[in-house]
């Protein structure tokens, strides 16, 4: 029961890091395309351009988005491999292609869905070893 | 050769940043409750401990690191080219963190890498 009860914890963590991860990232995508490329990397430059991002709420919204990411990943490995949780929740990689189709329109190329495929048999091989394989269970 | 270089400090700080991270929340123990005064309790008592500075350190050359490298070499190589971030962190958690990786594990540590380089790939 007990490994049970880790088992469905751990999972339920691992989905959240990997989606905090990868609705971070596009919210930050989001809010850099909004700003445009940078003109050019001088320190004059620079420092205002990094200045208006932090002026927009997309901007703000990925890295709010993101520290839960962090605290979330700090707390499943508080239980779980960082052999199990990291390749677990690369699952992430997969759904930002998805993501970045649905929601800013991307294409997404044949090879792209290949490497998905590939990361989701990776997980599903990943996903049934024990979460937790040293001493403190 | 600058290139090899900062890949490999992209790789093996990132990585060893999150495996003393990881040690950190290891030594506090499993967290068994998810209100907030426990989280912040948690939290708190984390960012007290070395292991933890180390790891957000690391984590913090490892970025600064992949975004000077962004600066000269090609993104198409360089992001795909750090999904062996997966193997290298593989390694770390067998060595360091005494984990028991089985073969079950492995290959799937090796179709999540070689997917997350084809994803990156442009």
């Amino acid at each position: 029961m007990a490994a049970k009860n880790l088992r469905v914890k751990t999972c339920v963590m691992v989905v959240l890091v990997a989606v905090f991860n990868s609705v971070g990232n596009v919210l930050l995508a989001k809010g850099m395309r909004h700003l445009g490329e940078v003109p050019g990397w001088s320190a004059s430059i620079v420092a205002p351009y990094f200045l208006t991002a932090f002026s927009s709420g997309w901007i703000w919204l990925g890295i709010s988005v993101l520290l839960l990411f962090f605290v979330s990943y700090l707390l499943v490995v508080s239980w779980a491999d960082y052999s199990y949780v990291t390749p677990a929740s690369a699952a992430g990689y997969a759904l930002t292609p998805l993501l970045g189709h649905l929601l800013l329109g991307e294409a997404v190329t044949p090879a792209r869905w290949a490497g998905v495929a590939l990361i989701c048999v990776g997980v599903a091989l990943v996903g049934p070893t024990p979460p937790s394989t040293t001493e403190q269970h | 050769m600058r290139t090899a270089l900062f890949l490999t400090i992209v790789v093996f700080a990132g990585t060893g940043g999150e495996i003393a991270a990881t040690h950190a929340m290891k030594r506090l123990g499993e967290v068994k409750g998810f209100a907030p005064r426990v989280l912040l309790g948690v939290l708190g008592r984390a960012f007290r401990l070395g292991w933890m500075w180390l790891g957000i350190g690391l984590m913090a050359l490892a970025f600064f690191s992949l975004l000077a490298l962004l600066s000269w070499a090609d993104v198409g190589f360089v992001v795909p080219a750090t999904a062996i971030s997966y193997v290298v962190g593989a390694l770390g958690a067998k060595l360091l963190l005494k984990e028991h990786l089985g073969l079950m594990r492995w290959a799937g540590i090796l179709l999540v890498t070689v997917g997350v380089a084809i994803v990156c790939a442009r």
